[in-house]
């Protein structure tokens, strides 16, 4: 009987030992791919921000307004005038039998709804 | 444990025996009993002090020793921590009141020399010329070639100028990194945003520090490392900044004016929706701050905050409602305007004669220096100081960037009567475009102090009381009347029911010793819509000269109102306001139904 414990508590701290081995290369290879994680997100980031200041840059109201400018034939934009404000009611509503007809259904797809 | 007793029978039979007094061994027993008492009482007390003492020890050991380990151990991030997000830019993005980006942060090199780890100096040097051409060969080669083991060549490099660099293959040629100030809009904001600078650098970051503007004035919250994430958000519009720019820009060139200022407020919040000053420059590159000349001669000048001038008849505005206000006079009272006007050795002139007398209405409408002098010096020199202290006008504007502080108000020495009376048509006070706005925004927005601000803040407390709502709607209605039917015609927009002020001040001359005949400061102060003012607008050109006529017209009506007219025309419209078809009468109802 006395025997018996004795292995059982030997195999328990083998057990043990294996456990801890294992848990603590785990831990290892867990933080370095939170570290390359966090390195991804900083360096993301950093696109990021690069990528808002060309926005911004490439959004400039003076750029902007050159290329108004330069397409003016094409796209006819003026500053915007009071008098383009308008009321719902001026618009009209649209003739109930247009005639248009429904000639190319559009596939929907929802796979993403589904279970 | 065993007792000795006091009093041991042998002994005391002995003593009896001896004849000696049994009492002396009792208490010869009682003192040694006591003695070895207090011996173990010590023994405990001293057993206790040294383990307190181990435990202090140990305590301090701990802390030492941890402090220790943290002198010594390397910083590191937190690994596993969830939150453990790296601090994004030393600095604080810049945006407007819509979230567009005025100023960011933007990740570049600068660019040093090692010249002892250098293969060939000179060649270097020439090449270095040639990617940079202000930088002087010779000297580069003499400073390469000499004991200097250490120089900076260029702060900050465009990834081309980089590459360059890199080709020359020269391994005494060194980049570091470093984060610059970045303001895609360029010269847009200018004058708001100031510009940034390095501060201490070294090899491998450098501090950016803000150098003016909001970029110096908010310098601790842009650079708050716990705040750094969050942009700072501004009261601007880039839009109608933009707009307002160009139209100002375009006004001042036509009326010929070396200067240009234009504000546009929120009348409620003080929030400023745009804000600029003419001529700017880029805060990208900012110039160097003059040497010599006059300080408004220079860009970086800021007119719509620093300018502080003697703005004219826009001043009749303040002197009209406190006298509205006390009950002093009412609308249509009628004012003695007899032209010239003699007080003392002093005269005071109109501009052409407006017979014997008007209204109140009419001294506003017709812009009369006499009637306003006359209904000043019936309120008095200290209410009147008084009231425009209430208005902010004797003190600097609180905006947010450092110029401010330069706004300073210009006071008569002493406020005699005469100066009332100058100061009641807007000479001899003189004060900054921004200041007009805040004073305008308070008189017409409802009467409560208004205080100018560049920050977006949804909720805002209203200021304290400086007229009462009736007047205030008193006011709207005679400033209407003024475009309607005075000086300032031209401000008509169509829509949106314009009421506002002209002034034209003669500028003094800077050595001092009168004024100019042919230069004069033009303004315009105004609001829109006159019955429920959301916006109020402030334009002041320096020296304008409108020469399409055949005369040159220097007044304000010719000059700043049309200009801004033209800003109300193409901003209200961004602003998201509707124009509406004014009905006669419609403020009159709005009032009486408050």
């Amino acid at each position: 009987m006395r025997s018996l414990v004795h292995v059982l508590t030997a195999l328990a701290v083998i057990g043990l030992a294996f456990w801890a081995y294992r848990e603590n290369y785990r831990t290892q290879e867990a933080l370095a791919r939170a570290d390359t994680l966090q390195s991804d997100i900083a360096t993301a980031r950093q696109r990021l921000r690069m990528l808002n200041a060309e926005w911004a840059y490439l959004n400039r109201p003076d750029r902007l307004m050159t290329l108004v400018e330069m397409n003016y034939d094409k796209l006819g934009l003026m500053p915007l005038q009071p008098h383009q404000f308008g009321r719902i009611d001026q618009v009209a509503y649209p003739p109930r039998d247009t005639g248009l007809t429904i000639t190319n259904p559009v596939d929907v797809m929802n796979d993403g709804e589904r279970p | 444990m065993i007792r000795t007793p006091l009093r041991p029978l042998a002994r005391i039979l002995d003593a009896r025996r001896k004849g000696e007094n049994p009492d002396a061994i009792e208490r010869e027993n009682i003192r040694l009993r006591h003695e070895e008492m207090r011996d173990r009482a010590r023994r405990r007390a001293e057993g206790r002090l040294l383990v307190l003492a181990g435990l202090f020890l140990a305590g301090f050991t701990v802390i030492g020793g941890q402090m220790a380990v943290l002198a010594q151990s390397d910083p590191s991030e937190p690994r596993a921590g969830a939150g453990a997000t790296r601090i994004l830019a030393q600095r604080a993005d810049i945006v407007d009141r819509r979230g567009r980006v005025l100023a960011t942060n933007f990740d570049t090199h600068s660019l040093y020399a090692q010249p002892q780890q250098m293969i060939d100096p000179e060649g270097a040097a020439a090449k270095l010329a040639e990617i940079f051409p202000d930088l002087d060969a010779a000297r580069l080669a003499r400073d390469f070639t000499g004991k200097r083991k250490f120089m900076w060549i260029r702060r900050t490099l465009s990834p081309e100028q980089k590459q360059a660099v890199h080709d020359i293959g020269e391994p005494g040629l060194l980049f570091g990194p470093r984060e610059m100030r970045l303001y895609p809009n360029g010269r847009l904001a200018a004058h708001v945003l100031g510009g940034a600078g390095f501060g201490d650098e070294g090899v491998s970051a450098a501090e950016v520090i803000g150098v003016a503007g909001i970029e110096k004035a908010l310098d601790a919250r842009l650079r708050d490392p716990a705040r750094a994430h969050a942009p700072l958000v501004l009261s601007l519009d880039l839009s109608v900044q933009a707009a307002m720019e160009k139209v100002l820009a375009g006004g001042m060139s036509i009326m010929n004016a070396k200067g240009a200022a234009g504000i546009l407020m929120d009348a409620h919040s003080g929030e400023v929706v745009a804000i600029s000053s003419l001529p700017d420059f880029d805060p990208n590159n900012r110039p160097a701050p003059p040497a010599e000349g006059a300080p408004d001669d220079s860009p970086l000048f800021n007119r719509a905050v620093q300018g502080v001038y003697e703005l004219g008849s826009t001043a009749k505005t303040f002197t009209i409602a406190q006298a509205l206000e006390r009950g002093q006079v009412a609308p249509d009272t009628v004012i003695n305007t007899e032209s010239p006007m003699k007080w003392g050795r002093f005269t005071i002139r109109d501009f052409r004669d407006y017979g014997r007398e008007l209204s109140v209405i009419k001294v506003l409408v017709k812009s009369s220096n006499v009637g306003t002098a006359r209904i000043a010096v019936e309120t008095g020199a200290e209410r009147q100081q008084a009231f425009l202290k209430e208005l902010g006008l004797l003190d600097p504007v609180p905006l947010e960037i450092t110029e401010a502080g330069g706004s300073q108000p210009l006071l008569p020495p002493k406020w005699s009567e005469l100066s009332t009376m100058t100061i009641s048509y807007g000479h001899g006070l003189a004060i900054s475009p921004l200041h007009l706005a805040a004073a305008y925004a308070t008189v017409v927005g409802g009467g409560r102090r208004v205080t100018p601000t560049l920050l977006h803040d949804a909720d805002r407390a209203p200021g304290p009381r400086v007229i009462s709502e009736d007047t205030s709607a008193t006011m709207r209605d005679l400033l209407r009347r003024v475009v309607t039917e005075g000086t300032a015609s031209l401000a008509e927009v169509p829509g949106y029911a314009v009421a506002g002020k002209t002034g034209t001040a003669d500028k003094p001359k800077s050595q001092g010793g009168g004024y100019h005949d042919d230069r004069v400061i033009a303004t315009f102060a105004g609001m829109f819509p006159a019955h429920d003012p959301r916006y109020v607008i402030v334009v002041t050109l320096d020296e304008p000269v409108e020469t399409s006529g055949s005369e040159p017209r220097r007044t304000a009506g010719w000059t700043a109102v049309p200009v801004a007219a033209e800003i109300i025309r193409r901003t209200a419209p961004l602003l998201g306001l509707r124009p509406e078809i004014e009905q006669a009468g419609a403020a009159a109802i709005r009032r009486t139904s408050n």
